[in-house]
């Protein structure tokens, strides 16, 4: 493009120019590395599971293709509309409860400020945890005959039975939607109380001058400026709770008869322990359409964060 | 000034504020201190269907602990998963420097679109991929073995680093490494001499997040590595310690407990990393 000693304006950007030409190849060394990473184990799998899911392929066996055959099947079996059910269910459950009390908790824990320290670590600490290792405590407690939980409610007379957490469907999604939103909680505190440190003071002064009562500078300041955070929180949150396999597959195994089973922990009955990787893979890909939908409305978001900085 | 003015204003953030946290954090802690007591009560009270379960009345034993390093592969897999979480870490991290620093300060064809690719791999979870990418690890032939891990956490690792350490990089003054380009460095040596040294904070978080993502990471290493001996702790600790229908209970949350203990030692001494990288991930 730029000949050296050309035009005289061109020589005067010749400067940026070269700066420019010379920076793009340092530039993809750099990158490389990362680049190859998730071209051969992030896109390559994926479009391998885009092939499986159009086939028959078996462990062993890569399989024929057979068209939409695997999705068609899917749809018309009862246990994949109970998973496709168990889903919304679970997540919107699991978001709601996260949303409204992690919403509290961050309310809470922006003004509390003696022991604010310990309070936010003890808050924090169940999300570092390791969940396969956490959730075997929730199992324990809510286990059939020696459950800590049924203890308590039977010593202060709430119950006079056993109550049967996990041998019956509802209580079993119930249970796996409390420890999801026990697991979860701090990342939605914590975040949402980011984004209340970040609300200009000014605000509520200016707010207070005028006369707004707290629920007033509730609805009308922090609601609608949290609202950007609130968004990100929830849809990233969606992704990663409709995706959770630990919490049902150590809990429940998607038992009782199928009742709390998600789309991880079916993909893996059918892929890897029936064998049947085509109709796994099928399975697993109903998590790319929410995929989508959460990338484009994040990316929306980081663009419009951009032009108004 | 009336008394009664004085003392409400003092004591209203123990009703206002402490008292409506304590459910909170009874509703955090409440679990993890079970898991400790299960570990310390003797098996007699353990199985007693009327003592109180919160409690150790009959004395604490370590017999669950001993029983778990003497009859089980535990520390071999405590120590699977100390060389899976630090490889793959040091791995990511150093991709995800390299990655960052272009990304966040250089022009060039491209750049946006791989800082998208970079932001949609963040949000693609584990259990999206597992199937095909069991089949990419068995072609490698890697099943089996810790490689199989250490290739594969990165995945999802580097995105984190990399997103994480742009934004630190973005906050670093350009000006500094403009100085040291008219000193005569070029682009790479200011990255080491001049941008890292000041990130340092942003790559101990990236370290930091990246080991307690690798030593939590269940799906992966359950699915890749099937040996007994070739477990990770996670694994290890609900697949080889819940034999049939008998649960050991006492040794199973000794394991927990031992098998946390990492990660919450790194949580207490860097708790603020903790919470930058947390709202870094979702926020920026």
């Amino acid at each position: 493009m730029a000949k050296v000693g050309a035009a005289p304006e061109e020589a005067r950007r010749r400067g940026l120019f070269d700066a420019l030409a010379g920076d793009t190849p340092v530039a993809y060394a750099l990158v490389a590395p990362a680049f190859f990473l998730l071209l051969f184990l992030v896109a390559y799998p994926f479009v391998l599971s885009l092939w499986f899911s159009l086939s028959d392929a078996r462990v062993g066996d890569t399989g024929t293709f057979v068209g939409l055959e695997n999705f068609r099947r899917l749809l018309g079996s009862g246990i994949f509309l109970q998973t496709l059910q168990n889903s919304i269910v679970f997540t919107a459950a699991a978001l709601s409860l996260k949303t409204v009390f992690g919403m509290a908790l961050a309310l809470l824990l922006f003004r509390i400020v003696r022991f604010k320290k310990i309070i936010r670590g003890a808050v924090l600490l169940p999300f570092i945890v390791p969940t396969a290792l956490s959730t075997l405590v929730w199992w324990w407690m809510f286990e059939p005959l020696y459950s800590v939980v049924n203890w308590t409610l039977k010593s202060l007379h709430v119950v006079q039975r056993d109550i049967p957490w996990l041998p019956d469907p509802y209580l079993a999604m119930f249970t796996v939607v409390l420890v999801n939103t026990w697991r979860g909680l701090p990342f939605f505190a914590i975040t949402i109380l980011a984004g209340l440190v970040a609300i200009p003071r000014e605000m509520y002064e200016a707010a207070e001058c005028d006369g707004a009562r707290a629920a007033g500078r509730f609805w009308y300041i922090t609601v609608p400026l949290l609202k950007p955070v609130l968004a990100v929180v929830i849809l990233f949150s969606a992704i990663f709770t409709l995706a959770d396999f630990n919490i049902v597959y150590i809990l429940t195994k998607g038992g009782p008869i199928n009742m709390t089973h998600l789309f991880a922990t079916y993909s893996f009955v059918l892929g890897l322990q029936s064998g049947q990787i085509g109709q796994g893979a099928a399975v697993s890909l109903f998590l790319f359409p929410i995929l989508l939908v959460v990338v484009f409305f994040q990316l929306q978001m980081v663009r419009r964060a951009t032009t108004y900085e | 000034m009336s008394s009664g003015r004085g003392f409400w204003p003092s004591v209203r953030p123990a009703f206002t504020l402490y008292l409506p946290v304590t459910p909170f954090v009874f509703f955090a802690l409440f679990p993890l201190y079970f898991m400790l007591v299960t570990s310390l009560k003797k098996n007699a009270e353990l199985y007693d269907v009327n003592a109180a379960p919160f409690l150790i009345r009959k004395g604490v034993t370590f017999g669950h602990y001993a029983l778990l390093s003497t009859d089980t592969l535990f520390w071999t897999w405590f120590v699977n998963s100390l060389l899976v979480s630090v490889g793959a870490t040091v791995i990511s991290v150093v991709i995800g420097v390299l990655a960052a620093y272009p990304l966040a300060r250089l022009r060039f064809p491209g750049a946006t679109s791989f800082g998208v690719a970079i932001f949609i791999t963040y949000l693609v979870p584990p259990s999206l991929l597992f199937l095909p990418l069991a089949s990419v690890v068995n072609r490698l032939g890697l099943s089996d073995s810790l490689w199989a891990l250490v290739v594969t956490y990165p995945t999802f690792l580097v995105p984190f680093c990399t997103w994480l350490l742009m934004g630190y990089f973005r906050t670093v003054p350009k000006e500094i490494e403009e100085c040291a380009m008219l000193d005569g460095c070029n682009r790479v040596q200011t990255l080491w001499r001049i941008l890292l040294p000041v990130a340092v904070p942003g790559v101990i978080c990236a370290g930091l997040f990246a080991f307690t993502l690798s030593w939590n990471e269940f799906l992966y290493a359950l699915v890749f590595v099937s040996p007994a001996e070739l477990k990770t702790m996670t694994v290890g600790v609900f697949s080889e310690l819940i034999r049939g229908d008998i649960y050991y209970w006492g040794g199973l949350m000794a394991g927990a407990c031992i098998g946390s203990l990492p990660i919450v030692i790194a949580y207490v001494f860097f708790l603020d990393y903790y919470v930058t990288g947390l709202t870094a991930g979702a926020v920026k």
